[in-house]
């Protein structure tokens, strides 16, 4: 807490710096190195010392009209000339516009006898008129320890080195001192006793016989800097530093989608596949079918006249095309139109680096709107696992800043932990997709899922992915109680339900069948009740009649005798008992 | 001190016959290490040389520029120009021994 005041009263008094104008160690530094001070740039032999040096001194006479002294204790001016010339630095040029001042510092010990006391004054004089003839802000001594061999007496060597730092300092030019890297020090002869400002290292390793360059910031007094070893490398542009933390992530997302090439794909990211400028992560094991659906990808891309870039790190271009023709993708047309670009190379061709220069160069050649690298997994050999995060980051980075959109596919190997390997990559990737295999039943199938989509709705479902000769299909995998099913088993899985969706249909027939038969005897059963008792009633009928006619005659013979007796109440008596007859029968 | 010129040679030359030797001093300003180195080469001359020898002393502080020529970055430094090949030397001369070797007036050892 207490130390707070004074942390903020330095920031506000922050060193004034220099860019170096070096593409990425300005940001590492932030700002360049300290204006008006000495800077110590150690590494071994073929490091890029010189070059980072040079770089400087161009970039301050070109860019920051700060004109520059090389003074050089190894090479000619020629030499140096010519060397830098094929990053297209014309230090001719710059010395005839007094922009730039070579001197060659040349020392023969054997030439040299040494009587008695002396001083290194004549270089400061050197030095001294070189600056003041161009007005030189800039400096750069390589490589100092030169000098060790050249002079024999190395107390007054050390005490003029001192001594000429701190002139440095006065003259208030910005120098940069190159140093053969030491065994047991950053310097063979430990300059770095005198330069305490600023050391930057510079490192070339080679790890699995690949070299790859190293740049660290070893120590800046008085300000921040990133501390890590950040790969970099010389291309044909000169140097470049590429920092992996510190580039921003402000790049614009634009809102547009991309379609996969196949369309149930598009249907679970959300009907319309993805992002524009996103960059896409497929995983699988091998076989699954990465390519096949980056290629799918690619033509789709193409076929709707964007261009298409193709970074292959295991086929050669022939043979992609040659392959994804047996799945209905014809790529080689689209090649021939230009608007499709294979760029094929074995990743243990050459360091991480230069394969990431090389991307790089040939994405800003191309200007492709998708970027395919397949797989990412293959530059794992090319440098390790921290290294391949570093350039996948940079490379997506790069692209996105570009709004170019990106798939990548990643080989993980069956039995490691599916995600673990990936995980690190997966942060910066806007959506993956996930290719696995299931096995069973004697078969091996692909499903596909969407393990992540950024912004927007996706599927949560696997699905069964098929390549057959008319290309890739997604169909829905068979999710019942004993899993998923796939291939053969998704099949017979089908086939089984469609017969017992049919019996049990032909079950139903039959019952209706029997209920109908049951209705029909059911019916007749009715029918024969019914004509019996018709039967019964008819006879009821004839039986009424006949009674009818009885009691008439009856009642007619009854009449008749009445009449015949010549009795008065015929009516009464004839009436009555037929009327009783007939309750009765009721 | 200015550029002079040592005595004609006329008497017989002990070594390196009537060869004329032009020596070169470079030095940066009267500091004492220059005046000592002068009078140093000078006593040598006068007794190995004698009359054979012309001696060019440059300022670099004047003239900085001249320098680069015979690729000097210690003061004081002699250059042998002639007789040839060139050889440097440097410090304030009073090891008079490593100055005759530095010059092959005397063989090492």
């Amino acid at each position: 807490m207490k130390r707070r005041p004074s942390k903020s009263a330095s920031r506000t008094r922050r060193l004034p710096k220099c860019p170096t104008g070096i593409q990425g160690l300005d940001e590492i530094t932030r700002g360049g190195l300290p204006r008006g001070r000495p800077t110590l740039v150690c590494g071994g032999a073929g490091c890029g010392k010189t070059l980072l040096a040079a770089e400087f001194l161009v970039h301050g006479a070109v860019r920051f009209g700060e004109p520059g002294v090389f003074m050089s204790f190894e090479e000619t001016a020629a030499e140096i000339t010519s060397n830098v010339s094929s990053l297209g630095f014309d230090l001719a040029d710059l010395v005839r516009r007094r922009k730039l001042a070579l001197d060659h510092v040349h020392l023969e010990r054997s030439e040299i006898h040494e009587t008695g006391e002396y001083d290194l004054e004549a270089l400061f004089v050197r030095l001294n008129y070189a600056i003041d003839s161009i007005g030189a802000k800039r400096v750069v001594l390589d490589t100092l320890e030169a000098l060790f061999a050249g002079l024999p007496n190395e107390a007054i060597l050390r005490a003029e080195l001192r001594r000429l730092f701190r002139w440095l300092k006065d003259k208030g030019v910005t120098a940069v001192i190159t140093a053969e890297r030491g065994r047991e020090q950053l310097t063979r002869h430990g300059l770095e006793e005198y330069v305490s400002d600023c050391v930057i290292l510079l490192d070339h390793r080679v790890d699995d016989q690949i070299a790859t360059r190293h740049l660290r910031v070893v120590k800046y007094r008085g300000a921040l800097h990133g501390t890590n070893e950040f790969p970099f490398l010389i291309g044909d542009d000169g140097l470049s530093v590429s920092p992996i933390s510190s580039l921003g992530l402000n790049h614009r997302a634009p809102g547009g989608r991309i379609s996969t090439g196949i369309p149930r794909l598009d249907a679970m990211l959300g009907g319309r596949g993805f992002f524009r400028g996103s960059s896409i992560l497929l995983t699988g094991t091998p076989g699954t079918g990465k390519t096949s659906v980056a290629a799918c990808f690619a033509q789709a891309a193409a076929q709707r006249g964007e261009r298409v870039l193709f970074f292959s790190f295991e086929e050669s271009p022939n043979q992609i095309m040659r392959n994804m023709r047996s799945i209905g993708l014809r790529l080689e047309q689209l090649v021939a139109d230009g608007s499709f670009r294979f760029h094929a190379a074995r990743p243990t061709l050459c360091g991480l680096e230069l394969h990431l220069a090389t991307m790089f160069k040939e994405v800003i050649a191309f200007k492709p709107a998708v970027v395919i690298v397949d797989p990412i997994t293959s530059l794992l050999v090319a440098g390790t696992d921290f290294e391949t995060k570093g350039m996948v980051t940079r490379m997506l980075d790069f692209l996105k800043s570009k709004q170019i959109t990106s798939l990548v596919t990643s080989l993980t190997h069956s039995g490691h932990a599916l995600q673990q390997s990936e995980s690190a990559m997966s942060s910066l990737m806007d959506a993956w997709l996930l290719l696995q295999d299931v096995t069973g039943n004697g078969e091996r199938n692909r499903v596909l899922y969407v393990l992540k989509a950024r912004g927007m709705a996706h599927s949560n479902q696997v699905r069964e992915f098929l390549i057959s000769s008319r290309g890739i299909d997604l169909v829905d995998a068979y999710i019942g109680p004993s899993g998923v099913l796939t291939g053969a088993s998704r099949v017979a899985q089908a086939a089984r339900e469609r017969a017992e969706a049919l019996t049990s249909q032909q079950d139903s027939a039959g019952r209706k069948r029997a209920l109908e038969r049951k209705r029909e005897l059911l019916e007749q059963q009715v029918a024969a009740l019914r004509s019996d008792y018709e039967q019964e009633a008819g006879e009821l009928r004839r039986i009424d009649e006949q009674v009818g006619t009885r009691t008439d005659l009856l009642t007619a013979e009854q009449t008749e005798l009445a009449r015949l007796r010549q009795a008065d109440a015929i009516g009464k008596a004839a009436r009555s008992p037929r009327r009783s007859g007939a309750n009765s029968r009721r | 001190m200015k550029t002079r010129t040592a005595k004609r040679p006329d008497s017989a030359p002990r070594r390196r016959e009537s060869k004329l030797w032009q020596l070169r001093l470079y030095v940066a300003g009267q500091t004492p290490k220059s005046v000592a180195a002068f009078s140093n080469l000078k006593a040598i001359c006068e007794s190995h040389l004698e009359g054979r020898y012309r001696i060019e002393v440059i300022d670099l502080v004047q003239n900085p520029q001249l320098s680069k020529g015979d690729q000097i970055l210690a003061i004081p430094t002699l250059v042998r120009k002639l007789p040839e090949p060139v050889r440097k030397i440097i410090g304030d001369l009073s090891d008079t021994e490593r100055v005759l070797v530095g010059l092959d007036l005397r063989s090492a050892g």
